[in-house]
């Protein structure tokens, strides 16, 4: 009975979070706190990206700890064709068009995935976790080798995407943006998830050995999964270079793939909203202990190991009763 | 000898180094997931952890092999403490992914609590004179004294590892807990204090791993991060809970890494023009163990040298 309330509060404060965040421009405008914006727009920017990894954890049962480096290809997708489209070079590759940028991104990204998801889902549990991780770095360290991109440095964005109607240095359309996706992508989600392809998903999160038995081909549903959850990875990325108007190889290192996976678990693997409520709790949070600290990795470390602990003795607590 | 043997020499020995430093830390990780199944993100902490304290004990008693003694226990202790605050409580497969999070977290903690010991700063120390220069080998052959001592380190390690795990009565008790740790204890094996030394040894070598880099690379808060991953990719391709595998992956790994970077860009400049090989080289090499661990998965997904399935209740 108390746990349905406690459910019931969460959903209202979830839907008041949402609301929040798209009326975000308006409300910074009207309390003159331009820094909030920035938050709120990289809260959604994160938020998308842990919907893509929501739907291969939450529906699929696969964690992956290399969702970080889709941020980053998303990113450098944007980068260099505006790095040529400005200093000249690879002229196949220049562009301004922000159409052309997250094509680009949806591309690299889903190519990524399918070839690192094809060699990682091989295997399963805790090998897949490191091989997605090990797969992150390898990008890691080959931005790091990118000179003409800033190599270790990273670089600069000196021009936002063009987009036709939408000026993106403008804070305010840059979060309309940054928020109509991640609303869109939590549509695609509730969709994917109550369709045939999540239902398929599901079952082999649940019983693989069966739905291979009924003649699902297991591997390929969750392929399919990886690739699409990758995809919404890098269309986040592509949003964070225009945000921040700057990328780096650091976009990709390991840390942060274990930041979107703490966001997952926070918010609860596998519910709708989710991955808002996680990217918002650690934005807040994030933002809230490196204000007051900058050894604020010790009290997020020591809550990260709270939360993994709480969240591992739940079921054993019901398993008792 | 010509100058370019001895080159080669010299980059044989580098690879032969980085392969038992980068085993030194597998070892304890291998270990650790084989008996407990656990999986240790926060290894790499270790690394840091033992780099820090052994360079810190070494200016306290003025020596640097005092330091590194020193060090061993204290890592252990550190090693015991995550096993009972972590390990214990999420032991399991069904907990792999809280077992990362939280081994996460600890990681995430150490690095603050190194950063409030010892700033941000990186830390160097003194070796004694008898590893300091270069020693001869004969047909006009001089290698750096340091880097066969390390070299000496982890062949005696790991001969050390063998003999405890396939004929000491402590490694046989170990084997009997990764097989099936509820029987074992109904044998009577003393599985918690089995458990914490596993977690004990593993942290002492993975600080060891950390300690011998000091005086080539400064202990530096990014060992943490640093060594964690390139050590899965070892367990990888060795086949996670294999001593074995992570000893031959190591070496391989930390071979193909060191001659990838020293080789590579002459070799490809003898098939490509210059300014592509100039470019492709420095990425291809810093990928060049991953491209390993991939064609790997591809002809065996569980590694080189898989354990024997574990027995679950």
């Amino acid at each position: 009975m108390r746990r349905a309330w406690l459910h019931r509060a969460l959903l209202v404060l979830e839907g008041g979070l949402l609301a929040l965040l798209l009326a975000a421009p308006l409300l910074a405008q009207w309390l003159a706190a331009p820094f909030w914006l920035d938050v709120a727009t990289r809260i959604a920017t994160l938020a998308l990206a842990a919907v893509g990894l929501n739907l291969l954890l939450g529906l699929g049962g696969l964690a992956s700890f290399g969702h970080a480096a889709y941020l980053a290809i998303g990113a450098y997708a944007t980068a260099i064709p505006t790095y040529h489209s400005i200093y000249g070079g690879a002229a196949w590759l220049a562009s301004d068009n922000g159409l052309f940028h997250l094509l680009l991104a949806l591309t690299c990204g889903g190519l990524f995935a399918l070839i690192t998801g094809w060699l990682a889902l091989k295997t399963r549990g805790i090998h897949f976790i490191m091989l997605t991780m090990a797969f992150a770095q390898m990008l890691f360290y080959l931005l790091q080798g990118l000179e003409t991109y800033g190599g270790d440095d990273g670089i600069g964005l000196d021009a936002r995407s063009q987009l036709p109607g939408l000026n993106l240095d403008d804070a305010a359309q840059m979060h309309w943006l940054a928020a109509g996706l991640l609303l869109a992508g939590l549509l695609l989600y509730r969709l994917l998830a109550r369709s045939r392809f999540g239902l398929v998903l599901m079952g082999c999160r649940e019983r693989p050995e069966r739905m291979w038995a009924l003649g699902w081909p297991v591997r390929g549903v969750l392929l399919a999964a990886y690739v699409v959850s990758g995809m919404l990875g890098s269309m986040a990325g592509w949003l964070s270079a225009n945000h921040t108007a700057f990328v780096s190889p650091a976009m990709a290192e390991w840390t942060h793939s274990g930041e979107l996976l703490f966001m997952i678990i926070l918010g609860g693997a596998g519910r709708w909203l989710g991955p808002l409520t996680g990217a918002a709790g650690f934005v807040l949070l994030e933002e809230w202990l490196s204000s007051a600290t900058i050894y604020w990795q010790l009290p997020f470390g020591l809550l990260l190991m709270a939360v993994a602990l709480w969240q591992a003795g739940v079921p054993r607590r019901e398993e008792r009763a | 000898m010509s100058a370019e043997a001895a080159l080669i020499l010299t980059q044989l020995l580098n690879g032969v180094q980085l392969g038992l430093l980068l085993f030194l830390v597998a070892a304890g990780l291998t270990l650790i997931f084989g008996v407990l199944d656990f999986v240790n993100l926060a290894h790499g902490a270790f690394v840091m952890l033992g780099a820090f304290i052994s360079a810190t004990l070494a200016r306290w008693t003025g020596s640097w092999l005092a330091g590194v003694l020193l060090m061993l226990p204290v890592m252990a202790l550190i090693g015991m403490a995550l096993e009972l605050l972590l390990a214990r409580p999420l032991s399991g497969a069904h907990h792999h992914l809280a077992q990362v999070l939280a081994s996460f977290g600890a990681l995430l903690a150490l690095m603050s609590i190194a950063m409030l010991l010892w700033g941000t700063q990186g830390m160097s120390a003194e070796l004694p004179g008898w590893l300091r220069g270069q020693m001869s080998l004969g047909g006009g052959i001089a290698l750096p004294a340091y880097r066969l001592f390390i070299v000496g380190v982890g062949l005696l390690v790991a001969l050390l590892l063998h003999l405890l795990l396939r004929h000491a009565r402590l490694g046989m008790q170990w084997r009997a807990v990764a097989a099936n740790a509820q029987m074992a204890s109904a044998l009577g094996a003393p599985v918690a204090w089995l458990r914490l030394s596993v977690f004990a040894l593993g942290a002492a070598l993975a600080g060891l791993a950390g300690a011998l880099m000091v005086p080539i690379t400064e202990a530096s808060l990014g060992m943490a991060v640093e060594y964690i991953i390139i050590a899965f990719v070892v367990v990888i391709i060795g086949g996670l809970g294999s001593l074995k595998g992570a000893f031959i992956a190591a070496l391989l790994v930390g071979m193909i890494d060191t001659l990838g970077r020293a080789f590579l860009d002459d070799a490809l400049r003898a098939v490509l023009p210059l300014e592509l090989a100039e470019t492709a080289a420095p990425a291809l090499s810093s990928m060049s163990i991953y491209l390993l661990m991939a064609l790997v998965l591809i002809i065996r997904p569980a590694g080189l040298f898989p354990p024997p399935a574990r027995r679950r209740p």
